[in-house]
């Protein structure tokens, strides 16, 4: 049950920064929180107590092991995270440049 | 809408998605009791199937590679939209060519003494996880971002790989354009010859060697040299950001 | 070894916490790293190496992409 509960929160937690963001580089990181809550609700499903690694090197088959599919679906996650976070980080750097704030706040009207 | 009007919103539907979080995850499995057949199918006939000892790498490459294939590409898309959006704009120049290239701050002796003395175990341990990727933990999406930050110690230590006035994005396109190809080009073999994309059809070698698993070492590449090329690529934007000059 | 596992895990729980209420985004980079190697060292206790050492890669460019926004930014302000 704590896992979950770990996702749950830091879900709750990274949404709550996102809302109410002063700084638009704060926003991007208090997504990330967000995206890590995911990640640890997927590992924590696919766990078994008293059980090993999914890597069969030098290990006799047939050894108790975790789900290796939730690994194989984080670990690319973690990746393409990170680059679409510098194309998020971009973004702002143009916003910063455009209207010269990087205050979400500041930015609610559409100008044509 | 205020801020005011904006928390009260927020905190409605935090306590709607933090009961219906509760609510899910009560009826999972307990935790520790993962009952699911399909990760244990995976344990017992990956290495029989494919000779490789690293089932999550065997997972994410040949069993469900085409979900793969379509990651390799979000983060290709994600590379072409940083290179986008930070193209050179009509007001903006660089200074003069001849202090331009260089970092505008001189980085002190131990930062430079660290980053230059790291640099060649960086290359190496990036070049060895992506390698062994079918062996032991690792592959090519952890291969690829360690060998990514080789030319970021080489910046941090305030000089540049190759000389300072040839445009590197050349070959650094060409590179995240080879990898992503290959993957694909890997998979198309399979598709020619059996009929099913990314079906391993290559000899499959003694297990615990270098060139187990088939077409497995061949893809690590391939995405090593992806991910690696797209992060350099995504890293020297930034940084190129940082000596443009707005003109006024 | 449960109580080590339901400490990293408050551990964790706690620097997401601290992620979120630290305004300046300086300072928020190295909190988030810290996050980063606290969330690896959960992911070890899960059994799970391979994602363990992918989140200490990229906890490597994160900070690196972070901190040139804020450069560049700076200096346009100044």
């Amino acid at each position: 049950m704590l896992p979950y509960l770990l996702a749950a929160w830091l879900f709750l937690v990274g949404l709550y920064g996102v809302t109410t963001s002063r700084n638009f580089i704060h926003l991007v990181m208090c997504l990330s929180v967000v995206q890590s809550s995911t990640y640890v609700l997927i590992l924590a499903l696919g766990y078994r107590v008293n059980a090993t690694a999914p890597i069969s090197k030098d290990v006799p088959l047939g050894t108790r092991a975790v789900d290796p599919v939730a690994q194989s679906l984080v670990l690319t996650d973690i990746v393409v995270g990170v680059v679409v976070t510098a194309l998020l980080l971009s973004l702002a750097l143009q916003i910063h440049k455009r209207t010269g704030t990087l205050r979400p706040d500041d930015l609610h009207v559409m100008e044509g | 809408m205020t801020r005011r009007t904006r928390l009260i919103v927020f905190a409605v539907g935090a306590i709607g998605v933090g009961a219906a979080l509760i609510w899910g995850t009560a009826g999972a499995p307990p935790f520790g009791h993962y009952r699911g057949p399909y990760g244990d199918v995976f344990n017992r006939r990956a290495v029989p199937e494919r000779h490789a000892t690293n089932v999550i790498n065997a997972i994410t490459f040949d069993y469900r590679g085409i979900d793969t294939v379509g990651e390799e590409f979000i983060l290709f898309a994600a590379v072409m939209g940083v290179t986008v959006l930070l193209r050179r704009q009509r007001d903006e120049a660089t200074p003069r060519r001849g202090d331009g290239d260089r970092p505008p701050w001189r980085p002190s002796d131990a930062v430079r003494i660290a980053a230059l003395t790291l640099l060649a175990p960086a290359v190496l341990l990036g070049l060895y996880i992506v390698a062994h990727g079918t062996l032991t933990p690792g592959g090519g999406f952890q291969g690829g971002m360690i060998l990514g930050a080789a030319p970021l110690l080489v910046f941090l230590a305030g000089r540049t790989l190759l000389h300072p006035r040839r445009d590197p994005m050349g070959p650094l396109e060409f590179g995240e354009g080879l990898g992503a190809g290959g993957f694909v080009a890997i998979g198309m073999v399979g598709l020619i010859a059996t009929g099913a994309f990314l079906e391993n059809v290559w000899p499959l070698g003694r297990i615990g060697s270098i060139f187990s698993g088939g077409m497995l070492p061949f893809i690590n590449v391939a995405v090593g040299l992806e991910v690696g090329a797209g992060l350099v690529i995504a890293l020297y934007e930034f940084r190129e950001q940082t000596l443009l000059r707005g003109r006024g | 070894m449960i109580v080590l596992e339901a400490v990293v895990m408050g551990l964790v729980a706690f620097l997401g916490l601290a992620v979120v209420r630290t305004h300046d985004p300086l300072r928020q980079v190295v909190v988030l790293s810290l996050f980063g190697i606290g969330l690896a060292a959960l992911f070890l206790f899960l059994q799970a190496p391979d994602v363990a050492l992918s989140e200490v890669t990229v906890g490597l460019a994160y900070p690196v992409l972070v901190l040139l926004t804020l450069a560049k930014i700076r200096e346009r302000e100044r």
